[in-house]
């Protein structure tokens, strides 16, 4: 069941079309899915003070209605080391269209994972699981299940992907912590059951899983284009 | 509802039967169904008057008898009132073969039907329909018999939005010596579709494969089916046409770019256990084996070959779909070798494939099918038998069917389909164990097996 704050994070998102970043990272924590601890920044003095707080190097992303694709606009800095390099940003940012903010968060490593969802017109909520990184349209190493899932439909998913061995641990590599990625899709499972009659589809892109934890570090949901009436929701 | 009288009729209707023209397809449904099956059929016609011999009745209402089923092959605006006439009448169920409704833009005329049909609790099938093939007992196709190439009753259903699409599979059926128990064409599914048949066949006892052909779901219809179809004993089959045609991808999201149309469709039959062919071939392959075998494999296969170039073929179409052929224990390679006839005991390579020469006789085959269906390292065993190898005869098709009877692990034999061949393909089918025409659909049986959930 969603509740009234994410009703409430949906309605603010219905004219757009869509959730800005900070929004859907919240939707997700209330969700209990694991976002990066980040901090939305209207201005210069609160992004230098998030950024002191969350540690450098950050990573600074473009919050903007009218910006979906933030890369494309260089619209993502990552590995900010300090103030200045910060400030540096900042200052490009603001001068991008609709600018609403700067999204700050700690550099997160470990391997890429998508994770989505969409609401086919014949099965209604499907859940994706797919090697992540720039090639994730080229390789399309992609397992789909009709959601809602299981636990073992997580573990069978990911065994079916081509890439399984580099989750595993290839070459000596740490392997990641499947527990984690279970648990994390286990509850966007849930969440995108809930979320089905308002939703076209969702990125989590990428999701970064080390042998300790997965952690969803960008995350787009795109809404149903005929939405339910706002005072529905 | 109640199907019962829609596919066990005693009395069938056929409502359009014209005075004047003797192809018209009520004609030749109710020619066929006069002339060759155990049901009572009556011809419909406003004007009334004779059809051949026999009286038509003016109206449904005028028939001394009571109407199980009513085949409906007029003119598609006069088809709602006949439906209500029917419903009146106390008929059981209808087939409107007639077009000109949906499919030619006329949705609200369809319509009609529909609320009709579910205000008295009526069901038909159609419209813009063959309709029903019930081998031996009724068919409402408007195909001349004549034309027809009819499989043998069996335990296959098939349920095809196309009717040109279900006709095709019954003439590869027959070919293949595949058996069928009901074949529909839905048409435009207006009232039953396949959700419906799919419930409906799943409690029939003449049904232990249910196939379909299926263009497209409506919304969350697919949902419905899967959820369906996984808590049904039965092993389901689909051919989903239309995979080259993609939904609006939007751009702005990787997943639906990645999760395109098909995508989804073919990871949700599978996540469901439901067994997706590929194409036509797959299909009949697929019914095939699924008629005949309910044992699970895991898809480690042993092979049994007289020629050392087939072995090599079956071994790389069996990698090509993930199926594995292991390598022989030396117990088993022991026990084959020892029960092989001299002259081939010295010659065959007992590797796997198991190569048996062309100096094998029935003997040998026999021999190394007993000794691989009793190996753990396989679950399943391909026989490639080219019967133009002298040391084979007709027999050996029913021999190694005991085989399988004594030692219950599958065999899916490759015999080439020729009719002098008839009687070693018929000594597999007769015995219930598949045989296919190419090398390609042996692998496709074993396949079936293995995806199947309720194997």
């Amino acid at each position: 069941m969603l509740n009234q704050d994410m009703r409430d994070i949906i309605r603010r998102a219905k004219s757009n079309g869509w959730v800005l970043e900070p929004e859907a990272k919240r939707l997700l924590s209330l969700g209990e899915i694991p976002v990066p601890d980040f901090c939305w920044a209207n201005t210069l003095p609160e992004a230098l003070a998030a950024a002191e707080e969350v540690g450098y190097p950050v990573v600074a992303k473009i919050v903007s209605p009218a910006i979906v694709h933030k890369s494309e606009v260089n619209g993502v800095a990552v590995g900010l080391e300090d103030a200045d390099a910060l400030t540096d940003v900042f200052s490009g940012f603001s001068k991008l269209e609709g600018f609403a903010g700067v999204l700050i968060e700690p550099l997160i490593s470990g391997i890429e994972l998508i994770i989505g969802a969409k609401i086919d017109y014949q099965f209604g909520p499907i859940i994706l699981i797919g090697i992540g990184g720039t090639g994730v349209e080229i390789y399309q190493d992609i397992a789909l299940r009709m959601a809602p899932l299981s636990d073992s439909d997580v573990s069978s998913m990911v065994e079916s992907l081509k890439g399984a061995k580099l989750l595993r641990g290839y070459r000596g590599a740490e392997p990641i912590h499947m527990p984690a990625l279970i648990r994390l899709v286990h509850h966007f499972s849930v969440l995108v059951m809930d979320l089905a009659d308002h939703i076209d589809t969702i990125d989590l892109n990428p999701v970064k899983c080390t042998g300790t934890t997965c952690v969803v570090v960008d995350a787009r949901i795109m809404l149903a284009e005929a939405a339910i009436p706002i005072e529905l929701i | 509802m109640d199907f019962t009288p829609l596919f066990h009729p005693k009395t069938i209707a056929v409502l359009g039967v014209s005075l004047t023209n003797d192809r018209h397809p009520a004609n030749v449904i109710y020619n066929k169904i006069h002339l060759r099956y155990p049901v009572k059929v009556y011809p419909v016609n406003p004007r009334g008057g004779q059809f051949q011999r026999d009286r038509v009745y003016a109206d449904i209402a005028d028939i001394p008898a009571h109407i199980d089923l009513a085949v409906v092959a007029a003119r598609a605006e006069f088809v709602p009132d006949i439906l209500e006439r029917c419903i009146k009448s106390g008929v059981g169920g209808a087939v409107i073969i007639s077009g000109g409704f949906a499919e030619s833009g006329r949705a609200e005329l369809q319509e009609r039907l529909v609320t009709l049909a579910r205000t008295a609790n009526f069901p038909f099938i159609g419209p813009n329909c063959l309709g029903i093939y019930a081998p031996t007992r009724f068919d409402t196709f408007f195909l001349p018999g004549e034309r027809l190439v009819r499989p043998d009753p069996g335990p296959v259903a098939i349920v095809s939005q196309s009717g040109g699409v279900l006709v095709d599979q019954m003439v590869k059926f027959a070919e293949q010596g595949v058996g069928l128990s009901l074949a529909v064409s839905i048409g435009n599914k207006a009232l039953i579709r396949e959700l419906d048949m799919l419930d409906y066949l799943s409690k029939d006892p003449a049904t232990r494969v249910i196939a379909f052909y299926v263009e497209g779901f409506d919304k969350n219809e697919g949902r419905r089916f899967v959820k369906a179809a996984a808590s049904i004993p039965k092993p389901i089959i689909v051919l989903k046409s239309g995979k080259s045609i993609e939904g609006r991808r939007a751009a702005s999201s990787h997943t639906a770019s990645l999760a395109g149309d098909h995508k989804v469709f073919s990871s949700v039959l599978a996540q469901h256990g439901i067994v997706e062919a590929d194409n036509e071939f797959e299909m009949v392959s697929f019914c095939e084996a699924l008629s005949c075998y309910r044992q699970k494999v895991q898809g480690r296969v042993g092979i049994i070959t007289v020629s050392g170039g087939h072995g090599v073929l079956v071994t790389d179409i069996c990698a090509a779909r993930g199926l594995a052929v292991p390598q022989l224990s030396n117990d088993t390679r022991q026990k084959i070798q020892e029960s092989l006839s001299a002259s081939v005991r010295g010659i065959a390579s007992l590797e796997n494939p198991v190569d048996l020469t062309g100096s094998a006789r029935d003997d040998d085959f026999v021999a190394a099918a007993n000794g691989l269906s009793r190996a753990l390292e396989v679950d399943c065993v391909i026989l490639l038998l080219l019967p133009y190898s002298p040391g084979i005869s007709s027999d050996l098709g029913a021999r190694l069917s005991y085989v399988f009877r004594r030692e219950n692990k599958p065999l899916v034999a490759y015999v080439p389909h020729q009719e002098k061949y008839r009687m070693l393909i018929e000594g597999f089918e007769l015995n219930n164990v598949p045989v296919s025409s190419s090398i390609d659909g042996a692998v496709l049986m074993v396949d079936a097996l293995r995806r199947c959930r309720t194997c």
